[in-house]
C-alpha cells in the first residue's frame, strides 16, 4: 500500500515525560493535519537520552496513562515512538512501540545497548531478546532502536521475517568532525543506504536534535528507497517535520530487478550459524 | 593536509547551537566572558554574539598593571567587531592589596591569583546580568593543564574545550575574529614579552599533532614514534596530561554512604532541562 510517513525530528527535554508527551502530541497532530498516515519519532522521545539514574523515574508501564494517550492518538494515525518501559517485575528497557488503530500493535525492546565511548546504556537498562517483524496497514515492518541497526543480523532477521519497511528510531550524538563532514552523519547514511540496498527494504531513519550536557544530537532524519537511494532528508541539528510518500511500485520494481531477498538461502545461513555456535561452545 | 583540519562551517553551527540550547534551556538569555585580547576568548565572544545576539553578551577586559596595553586594545577590537557589550575592570588594586601581605610571592602564585581574581569578577557579573559565564580554555591547554584551577578554567559552559589550538585558529578565521588577534603570538600575558610557546618549550602545532594522535586516535607509543615523534617529547606530554588530570575533575569525595555524588549518584547536568 502507498503511504505517507512523517518523520518527527524533535528535541525532547531530559527527564520531562509530561512535557515531551505534550510535544509529541502536538507534532503528531501536525502530521495528521498534513495528512500523513504514519508518524515516526526518535528513540527515547518521551524521556531524552542521557538519563543515567533517572531511568527508573521516567519509566512507564504499558498500562500507563501516557501509553493510553498514544493509543488514543493512533485512532487517527499510526505512530512509532521510543520510551523507557518498566515491566511488572521492574525490569527497565529502551523500548519502541508501534501504535495503530487505537492499539499497541508491536513492542520492540532494544537489543544492542551501546556501552562504550560516550554510551553507558547497559549500566542502566535491560537487554531485549528478539527481532520480530509485524504486519501493519503499510505492509510488514521491522522496528529497530539506534544501535540495533549497527548489527547486521538485526535488519537481516527482520527482512527474512518479511519486513519490507525498516523503521529505525535513533538518538545519535554528532561527533567526529573532519575537514569535510560530521563523522556520525556520514557513517549513518552509509549504514542506512547499504542496509536498504542489501535487503531491498525501505529504511525510515528518525534521529533527534538538541543538546544534552554539551552533546549535540545531529538530526538529519531520512528515508531510503529499496534501491539504496536517499529519497528525502531533514536538516541537521534543527527540529523538523519531514513528510515523504512511499509507493509499492518502487518496492515492487526493486524486488523484481534485485531479487536478493528471494535468493537469500536461510538453510545455509542456519547450518553455518549452528556450526559456528557449536564450535564456539566447545 | 593536517588531520586537525575541520569543516569550520559545521563546527560553527554546532557551537552556536550548543550555546543557544544550553543557555536558553536554563531560562537565561545572556552570557558573560572575560576578553583577554587573545584568540580563544575572541572566538568565544564571536560565537556568543552570533548565538545570543551581541546585546546579550557582556565581555569584560580585566587588565593588571603589567598587562601588555596591546591586550586591552585587541579586546576592544574584538568587542567592536562582534558588537558585544564591553567594559574594563582593572584588577591591580585587589591583587596588589593581597600581595602587599606576601611580597615574596613568585610569578606562578601571582598569575594564579590574577586568574582567580578575574574569575570572581566574571561570576559577580553573572549575578549582575543573569548571564552564564563562558569558558575560553581550548582542548590543548585543558589537556596540558596550562590553566589555573578555579581561575580561567572555571565557567558554566565552554564552547571551545573540544577544539585544539590549531582548530581555534581555523574557526577564528571563519567567524571573523580580527586579523591582528589571529596572527599574534599566543600569550598568557602575565609579564611583558611572555609567549606560551616559549614557556611551554614547543609549538602548539607540534603538540596538537601529538595530542590528536595520543588522545583522539589512542595511538600507543610505538605508533607515535613511528609517526616521527621523539620518545622524550611523547613522555613529557603524557606526563603533563596525567599530572594535570586533577584539574579536569571535580574534587574527590570520600565515600561513606551507599550513594555518593558522582560515583553512584549519577545524573546529567541537564537533568530536567
Amino acid at each position: 500500500m502507498d503511504f505517507s510517513v512523517a518523520l518527527l525530528q524533535i528535541k525532547p527535554k531530559l527527564g520531562r515525560v509530561a512535557d515531551n508527551l505534550a510535544l509529541i502530541k502536538e507534532q503528531v497532530e501536525q502530521a495528521i493535519v498534513q495528512k500523513a498516515d504514519l508518524a515516526v519519532l526518535p528513540e527515547l522521545a518521551l524521556t531524552g537520552y542521557f538519563l543515567k539514574d533517572l531511568v527508573p523515574e521516567v519509566a512507564i508501564g504499558l498500562d500507563s496513562p501516557e501509553i493510553d494517550a498514544l493509543k488514543e492518538l493512533s485512532q487517527r494515525i499510526s505512530i512509532a515512538v521510543g520510551f523507557v518501559e518498566v515491566t511488572a517485575d521492574f525490569q527497565f528497557y529502551n523500548s519502541a512501540a508501534w501504535f495503530e488503530d487505537g492499539e499497541l500493535k508491536h513492542l520492540h525492546r532494544k537489543v544492542y545497548l551501546p556501552t562504550y565511548g560516550l554510551f553507558d546504556e547497559q549500566r542502566y537498562l535491560g537487554r531485549g531478546d528478539r527481532f520480530r517483524a509485524f504486519d501493519t496497514k503499510f505492509g510488514r515492518v521491522g522496528l529497530l532502536v539506534c544501535e540495533d541497526m549497527w548489527h547486521l543480523s538485526a535488519p537481516y532477521l527482520l527482512a527474512m521475517d518479511g519486513a519490507t519497511t525498516l523503521v529505525c528510531l535513533s538518538s545519535s550524538p554528532g561527533r567526529g568532525v573532519d575537514e569535510q563532514t560530521l563523522g556520525t552523519a556520514t557513517a549513518w547514511r552509509n549504514l542506512t543506504t547499504s542496509t536498504a540496498r542489501f535487503l531491498t527494504c525501505r529504511v525510515v531513519y528518525v534521529n533527534r536534535v538538541g543538546y544534552e550536557d554539551g552533546v549535540g544530537f545531529w538530526g538529519g532524519s531520512h528515508v531510503v528507497a529499496p534501491s539504496g537511494e536517499v529519497i528525502a532528508a531533514a536538516p541537521e541539528f534543527d527540529p523538523a517535520i519531514l513528510q515523504v510518500s512511499l509507493t509499492d511500485a518502487e518496492l515492487r520494481r526493486e524486488r523484481i530487478s534485485s531479487p536478493l531477498v528471494r535468493d537469500e538461502n536461510l538453510c545455509i545461513t542456519l547450518r553455518e550459524l549452528s556450526r559456528i555456535d557449536q564450535e564456539r561452545s566447545c | 593536509m593536517s588531520r586537525l583540519n575541520i569543516n569550520t562551517k559545521l563546527v560553527r553551527r554546532m557551537l552556536v547551537g550548543f550555546l543557544q540550547d544550553e543557555i536558553w534551556k536554563v531560562g537565561a538569555k545572556k552570557a558573560v566572558l572575560g576578553l583577554s585580547g587573545g584568540i580563544d576568548s575572541a572566538l568565544v565572544c564571536h560565537l556568543a554574539a552570533e548565538a545570543l545576539g551581541p546585546e546579550n553578551v557582556h565581555a569584560i577586559c580585566m587588565p593588571y598593571k603589567t598587562s601588555n596595553p596591546e591586550s586591552e586594545s585587541h579586546a576592544r577590537l574584538v568587542a567592536e567587531a562582534s558588537g558585544v557589550q564591553f567594559s574594563v575592570v582593572g584588577i591591580t588594586p585587589m591583587v596588589d592589596a593581597y600581595f602587599d601581605q606576601f611580597p615574596d610571592a613568585n610569578n606562578m602564585r601571582r598569575g594564579n591569583k590574577m586568574a582567580r581574581e578575574r574569575m570572581t569578577i566574571l561570576f559577580d557579573h553573572s549575578a549582575l546580568y543573569g548571564g552564564l559565564v563562558l569558558g575560553t580554555s581550548n582542548k590543548t591547554e585543558l589537556l596540558l593543564g596550562y590553566g589555573t584551577l578555579y581561575g580561567d578554567m572555571a565557567s558554566a559552559l565552554n564552547p571551545i574545550g573540544d577544539l585544539y589550538k590549531t582548530q581555534v585558529w581555523q574557526l577564528s578565521e571563519e567567524v571573523g575574529v580580527p586579523k591582528p588577534v589571529i596572527e599574534k603570538k599566543p600569550s598568557a600575558d602575565l609579564w611583558a614579552g611572555q609567549t606560551d610557546e616559549e614557556e611551554l618549550g614547543f609549538t602548539y602545532r607540534e603538540v596538537d599533532e601529538l595530542l590528536y594522535r595520543m588522545v583522539d586516535q589512542r595511538a600507543d607509543t610505538a605508533e607515535l614514534v613511528a609517526a616521527g615523534f621523539k620518545q622524550e617529547f611523547i613522555s613529557s606530554i603524557y606526563s603533563k596530561v596525567q599530572n594535570s588530570h586533577f584539574k579536569r575533575r571535580l574534587p574527590v569525595i570520600a565515600k561513606v554512604s551507599g550513594r555518593t555524588i558522582d560515583r553512584d549518584f549519577r545524573y546529567s547536568r541537564d537533568w530536567g532541562k
